[in-house]
């Protein structure tokens, strides 16, 4: 079984961590993971603001990038789902407008393979228990994507629950938008600003020290809303979580 | 508000200004979260629910591209049960033959059912201009109509407005427009509503002229459909000698079975109950009840527009229940009035900028007015998908593209005010399809990242207004897989 990291340009240049720390639970696993250096962005950014000529350039390159691996783990719900829910629709556009099939079948082939970490640990290697120890209290927030557009369903929950020392703690209005939306946050930034401030006091209510999701760009609207409202909650990546051992925290 | 959204600014403005009323903020927050836990509630009991909605979608797509045959079917039966059938391309021509047609019975004064069509067209304004009163009487369009406001939401017109604010309009406003309200009126709901039942029934008992949309148009039998919660709807389709209904295009359904799937859909997904407690149905002008004059206007108003786009025609299937307002974050901060349309909320999001095009700044501003989390998706009883709508618009406003204008195929060009971000869209393209210099950016934003400050200046101010800014590692990713070894060298 080859399997390859796709760690998201997000996480390749804030959150080296959560890339490190998918590494380590994987190999934990028995699982060796590569990471192919063509790799960029999944082009989401583009493609939701409405540039999806500037968008397939980047589909062919994902394609390319993991060309012959049997799995592409990634630590970000919203690019798996943007992979699997928009790669076919720009492939079937190119394709309609007489630019032939080429961008559709190079789609076509990345879109079963393309997994979000916890489908990968829940569904190809069958664990909810990873081993991991985290003796924190934790709140989970369920990100859009990974909720409505991939269905991940419990299964961040489930391999929270087994974790070692972790106190899970149930989070109000939970499968509300937290208000990121990637350019939404800058060009309805009111808006976008008012459900950070809602999601943020729900998270501080909840008495966790840590605030858990599958997806660090929206941990970074939580996050960086916590910080300027004072508050102490970490906003923490599923990945570190599971990383974490009694013998290495991440 | 001056009674209309036109040169109303562009989302961001107007949800600004909203997101900041106190008031406001609250009014949408208890209100949508009320309705959205009802809602939930209400669809829970269906078992059969995903199916329901499987064809609620099903018979709309259907029925839409046949669309020509069933409006033909549904015109010869309405002249067969004695109406008229008058066909609108556009809000001007409706207006027009509508205030003919009021004219022609001579009245000055008509009562309106809750219509979105109307509202869409601006069917009020155009009477008032002809010298004809319309009387809205539905209570929240009352509400608004008193208050000289315009209306929000979809299903509850004045749901910006609490029972106190209420309670004020109807004491200073109602005896402009008729018999006044009680004195000492409290804001106690049966109070309001009493005082709403005694103003309205006047208008009731004198007018000869009623004005309505429909929920449905069945072709088959040329039957109009109303589906309401108050019964003042089914005051005014029987008690006036003329009734003139102005319907969308899109509203016909096919047969009565078809019926049955959205009778179920549109009241658990708008009110929450299993059955509305008023649907009225009316078959051409009856000869010893109700109206003795029917006429039925079909309305196009950039609807075959809408048809001719493969992905966004998905709006005309549209039962126009709000679940989609209800439950969307962006709605509840930002309120009805920043969509600058009749249809606020998601769905107006996509049906807007498509009957009414993308050149303004409010209209090209809409699409953009989402975080694409797909609440409205999940909820749509006709599982109409929203986010790809949207996505799909917001391609049309920057990159331009093929389009249907008044029924002309023509390609248009990206919207003006883009230039910017779509030099930054294609430079971050550009790096993006370079690991090269991606990497070389990000070795450049790690060696300067102790003077990265706190705030951002120009476009980045709108992120570090209210939120912090994450501290740049040391490293990339990258950058550690390749000087570690994938992780199995030292310093790992």
């Amino acid at each position: 079984m080859r399997v390859a990291l796709f760690v998201t340009c997000v996480n390749d240049t804030l959150y080296p961590r959560t890339g490190q720390a998918v590494v380590s639970l994987l190999r934990r696993l028995g699982v060796e993971v590569e990471f192919p250096q063509a790799q960029s962005c999944c082009g989401q950014p583009q493609f939701n603001t409405g540039y999806r000529w500037e968008t397939e350039p980047l589909v062919r390159r994902f394609a390319a990038a993991f060309e012959g691996f049997d799995h592409i783990v990634t630590p970000s719900g919203s690019c798996a789902a943007m992979v699997r829910d928009n790669y076919p629709r720009i492939g079937a556009k190119a394709a309609a407008e007489g630019r032939g099939e080429e961008l559709a079948r190079a789609a076509d082939a990345v879109v079963p393979r393309t997994l979000e970490l916890s489908e990968f640990l829940v569904d190809v290697l069958g664990v909810t228990d990873v081993g991991a120890y985290y003796p924190h209290r934790v709140t989970y927030h369920p990100t859009c994507h990974g909720l409505r557009m991939l269905g991940l369903g419990d299964r961040p929950r489930r391999l929270l629950e087994a974790v070692a020392g972790l106190d899970l703690v149930e989070l109000p209005g939970a499968e509300e938008c937290c208000g990121f939306g990637g350019t939404f946050a800058v060009k309805n930034a009111a808006v976008s600003a008012a459900m950070g401030a809602d999601k943020a006091r729900h998270v501080e209510g909840t008495g966790a020290g840590a605030v858990c999701t599958v997806d660090n760009s929206c941990l970074m609207h939580i996050g960086g809303t916590l910080s300027r409202l004072g508050s102490r909650v970490r906003p923490v990546h599923l990945a570190e979580i599971l990383a974490s051992t009694r013998e290495e925290q991440w | 508000m001056s009674g209309t959204y036109l040169g109303m600014p562009a989302f961001p403005v107007a949800a600004a200004t909203a997101t900041a009323d106190g008031r406001l903020r609250a009014n949408l927050t208890h209100a949508t979260r009320t309705i959205r836990g009802k809602r939930a509630a209400a669809v829970a009991e269906l078992p059969d629910w995903a199916a329901l909605r499987a064809a609620g979608a099903a018979v709309k797509d259907r029925t839409l591209r046949h669309l020509d045959t069933y409006l033909t079917q549904a015109e010869e039966a309405v002249t067969a049960a004695g109406g008229t059938v008058h066909w609108a391309a556009d809000a001007r021509e409706a207006n027009r033959i509508v205030t003919r047609l009021v004219r022609e019975t001579g009245e000055r004064e008509v009562v309106k059912v809750k219509s979105m069509a109307t509202q869409e067209i601006g069917l009020n304004a155009a009477l008032a201009g002809a010298g004809i009163r319309a009387y809205e009487t539905d209570l929240a369009e009352l509400i608004v109509q008193l208050g000289d406001d315009l209306p929000s939401h979809i299903l509850v017109p004045a749901i910006h407005r609490n029972r106190g604010e209420i309670r004020d309009i109807f004491a200073e406003r109602m005896a402009d427009w008729g018999r006044p309200a009680p004195e000492g009126l409290s804001d106690r709901p049966a109070e309001l509503a009493e005082a709403a039942r005694l103003h309205l029934r006047e208008k009731f008992l004198t007018a000869k002229v009623g004005i309505s949309g429909a929920n449905f148009l069945v072709a088959e039998t040329g039957t109009l459909v109303v589906v309401e919660s108050e019964g003042n709807g089914r005051m005014c389709l029987t008690l006036p000698e003329t009734l003139i209904s102005v319907v969308g295009i899109e509203k016909v359904v096919p047969t009565w079975r078809d019926l049955e799937v959205y009778l179920q859909l549109l009241p658990r997904s708008s009110t929450a109950e299993r059955m509305n407690p008023y649907t009225s149905m009316w078959t051409g002008p009856g000869e010893s009840d109700g109206p003795r004059a029917f006429h039925l206007v079909l309305l196009d108003n950039g609807r075959t527009d809408t048809l001719a786009d493969t992905v966004g025609r998905q709006a005309l299937r549209c039962i126009r229940c709000s679940a989609c307002l209800n439950v969307c974050p962006v709605y509840e901060r930002a309120g009805g009035h920043a969509y600058g349309s009749a249809y606020p909320g998601p769905i107006g999001a996509i049906l807007t900028p498509q009957l009414r095009g993308t050149a303004s700044e409010v209209d090209a501003s809409l699409p953009y007015a989402s975080s694409l989390c797909g609440a409205c998706y999940e909820v749509c009883p006709v599982a109409i998908d929203i986010p790809e709508v949207l996505v799909h618009l917001r391609e049309r406003v920057v990159q331009g593209g093929p389009a249907s204008v008044g029924g002309q195929r023509v390609r248009l060009k990206p919207a003006r005010g883009h230039a910017a971000e779509r030099a930054a869209m294609r430079a971050a393209r550009w790096a993006l399809d370079r690991p090269g210099v991606l990497r070389a950016g990000q070795r450049l934003a790690a060696r300067t990242r102790r003077l990265h400050p706190d705030r951002l200046p120009g476009p980045g101010r709108a992120w570090t207004d209210t939120r912090a800014v994450p501290e740049v590692p040391a490293e990339s990713f990258r950058d550690w897989w390749q000087r570690t070894g994938g992780g199995r060298e030292a310093g790992a």
